[in-house]
């Protein structure tokens, strides 16, 4: 018996943190606004309405990790022929220390009307331009902020992936496309799964970053979630789509698991 | 230019940096058609030359040809060459077949080729029915023997195998040495072979670099190096020796633990300091009185065709023997050997 009792903590921390609140949720979600028990909520959810925030949350959070994996794949790869390593690697890591909230508002301030990249505009004579509130705003901040997590994943699979691998396929007669497409990024693979899943998961969710950044002109399912329950007070509305997030979370998990095969031997 | 001669190394050294040169002012020539063995110690820079010669590294000084044309600067996959790895670098997400099958799929050879061609170079290697098998449900050995098969699918000009036989049982590598010697000879392809095990050089190569801290220090057929070594690092790195230093007191006429002995060197200067390297082996147990040293038995090891004698001679020097015939420890006999059995070697020489 002592053995389970080392246990303990970590279930209680898994029931207290994890287990109870998505029972919370899920409770919420069959109450409508005025308190009665139905199944409104996941009628509404089913409407044009939604289905459409729906379709743009998933719009977005597509974007923002394909353009990311974009960026960072050939960054980490880069990275790992770099001298000093560990150094780019903290300059990188740097930025995810800083609050969310503030690095929102610093790019308010860089892309506002009289904010820096306008300054620059004016200068080189292309005039001032409406950066802020529009979908590229959006989808550019969400990738600067996420683009962190891409490149750590993938670099570590790089990292781990065994150089003579490389040799072997040039020794026979890979070039260097041929040798990423059938070697290199097979077997980095698993580290750009993790990366896409520690990216789109969060970016199905954004809410903040909508209204700041966006101006409420890009509408998420996290958006949603986070005026039903801070200004219409529809609890159950929030909590509903906050199921159905959950759902697609846990099943793009699924989707991406791991097969493990060892990288070295 | 021999043509012949399919690659040349002229005056390569390979650094790292701002070390010690890894491979020193290398000249060597390969020929086609022969079976190479490069043996050294651990470090001396075997690999780096296979590498050199695959395309993954680039010499810092010198230049590397091959049929006649300089290929410094020309990418490993340009090559016609290929390698077996000391760590076999097999692809760990593709199984067997595909492994073997990746350069045939590169040079997009049609389907029902490939499958015969790898069929074909898996039944060389003693590993039909495991196509569909993945990599890491393989053992060492037999990992080794997908990554040989995966090189010789392509034919190639010259066949690089670092170590190949490391990882293989006794019995295993015994034939597969037999086997390599013999595809070697059908395929009449170039192997240039990596091994830091003597008796593996001396029975497969047509030709032997004796390689030491990024130098040469021989080459020559098998026979050359295990009857005439060149020096010290050879004699001791090629099978057991009784290598102590002497004079030669003339042409013919040398001296070590204090006797003048026949010998069938010449061209020495007078009283020049030597080393002397008689083989355990062409020292023949005899009674003292017949004896041209006189020893003592120290211990004796049985080794299976053979025992091991360990003496020594009056001023302490210590002479090994391989006998059939069998002594006493502490016993006092004479050894008898032929003036052939006497290598005389430069001090410090090279070649
Ligand atoms: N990339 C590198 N950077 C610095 N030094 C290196 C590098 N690669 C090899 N060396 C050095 O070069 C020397 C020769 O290495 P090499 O791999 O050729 O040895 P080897 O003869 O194959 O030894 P082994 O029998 O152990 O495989 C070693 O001292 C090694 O430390
Ligand atoms: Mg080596």
């Amino acid at each position: 018996m002592r053995r389970y009792a080392y246990a303990i903590p970590y279930w209680l921390w898994i029931g207290l943190f994890v287990i109870a609140p998505i029972i919370l949720i899920v409770y919420y979600s069959f109450f409508d606004i005025e308190g009665h028990f139905s199944l409104v909520n996941y009628e509404t959810f089913f409407t044009p309405v939604y289905l459409r925030m729906t379709f743009n949350s998933f719009w977005y959070a597509f974007l923002i990790t394909a353009i990311s994996l974009l960026i960072a794949y050939p960054t980490a790869y880069l990275l790992t022929k770099t001298k000093h390593k560990q150094l780019w690697l903290l300059l990188i890591i740097l930025p995810t220390w800083v609050n969310l909230l503030l690095k929102a508002y610093a790019f308010l301030g860089l892309f506002g009307t009289y904010g820096a990249v306008n300054a620059l505009f004016e200068a080189l004579g292309i005039g001032t331009k409406q950066l802020l509130f529009t979908d590229f705003s959006f989808v550019f901040v969400s990738v600067y902020i996420f683009i962190p997590f891409m490149i750590l994943p993938i670099f570590n699979a790089l990292e781990k992936l065994n150089p003579s691998l490389i040799d072997a396929a040039r020794d026979l007669g890979a070039n260097e496309w041929t040798t990423f497409r059938r070697v290199i990024f097979p077997l980095t693979l698993d580290g750009v799964k993790a990366g896409c899943q520690a990216v789109f998961i969060p970016s199905l969710s954004l809410f903040m970053l909508t209204r700041l950044i966006a101006g409420n002109r890009v509408i998420t399912l996290g958006t949603a979630v986070e005026q039903h329950f801070l200004v219409t007070q529809n609890w159950g509305m929030g909590a509903t789509i906050a199921v159905f997030l959950m759902i697609a979370m846990a099943s793009i998990m699924a989707l991406t698991g791991n097969k493990k095969w060892g990288v070295r031997q | 230019m021999d043509d012949r001669v399919i690659i040349r190394f002229d005056h390569v050294t390979k650094q790292y940096d701002d070390d010690l040169p890894v491979l020193d002012d290398v000249s060597f020539e390969i020929e086609r058609g022969k079976f190479y063995t490069l043996l050294g110690p651990s470090g001396c820079g075997k690999t780096t030359i296979l590498r050199l010669v695959a395309g993954f590294i680039e010499p810092t000084k010198g230049d590397i040809y091959f049929h006649g044309k300089r290929i410094n600067n020309v990418p490993a996959n340009k090559r016609q060459v290929n390698t077996v790895f000391q760590d076999y670098a097999l692809f760990p997400h593709l199984n067997v077949f595909e492994n073997v099958a990746f350069g045939l799929r590169i040079k997009k050879m049609p389907k029902a080729d490939i499958e015969r061609k790898v069929k074909e170079a898996l039944r060389f290697v003693n590993l039909e029915g495991y196509e569909q098998r993945a990599i890491h449900e393989m053992s060492g050995g037999q990992r080794q023997r997908v990554a040989i098969a995966r090189a010789i699918v392509n034919e190639p000009d010259v066949l690089l195998l670092d170590e190949p036989l490391s990882a293989l049982d006794l019995k295993l590598r015994t034939e597969m040495q037999y086997e390599l010697r013999e595809l070697q000879r059908r395929l009449g392809i170039t192997f240039i072979f990596v091994t830091h095990d003597q008796e593996e050089a001396l029975a497969m190569s047509d030709e032997i670099f004796v390689l030491n801290k990024g130098k040469i220090q021989q080459r020559g057929t098998p026979k050359d190096i295990y009857d005439e070594p060149v020096n010290r690092f050879v004699a001791d790195f090629i099978g057991e020796s009784n290598i102590i230093t002497g004079t030669m007191i003339d042409d013919f006429v040398v001296e070590f633990a204090n006797q003048q002995f026949t010998c069938v060197d010449h061209g020495f200067a007078k009283n020049e300091q030597v080393d002397i390297v008689i083989r355990p082996e062409d020292l023949e147990l005899t009674t003292v009185e017949r004896g041209k040293l006189r020893v003592r038995v120290d211990s004796v090891l049985f080794r299976g065709v053979h025992y091991e004698l360990c003496c020594y001679d009056t001023h302490g020097n210590e002479w090994l023997v391989h006998s059939t015939k069998k002594a006493d420890i502490g016993e006092e006999i004479g050894l008898h050997f032929e003036p052939e059995a006497i290598h005389v070697m430069k001090q410090s020489g090279g070649e």
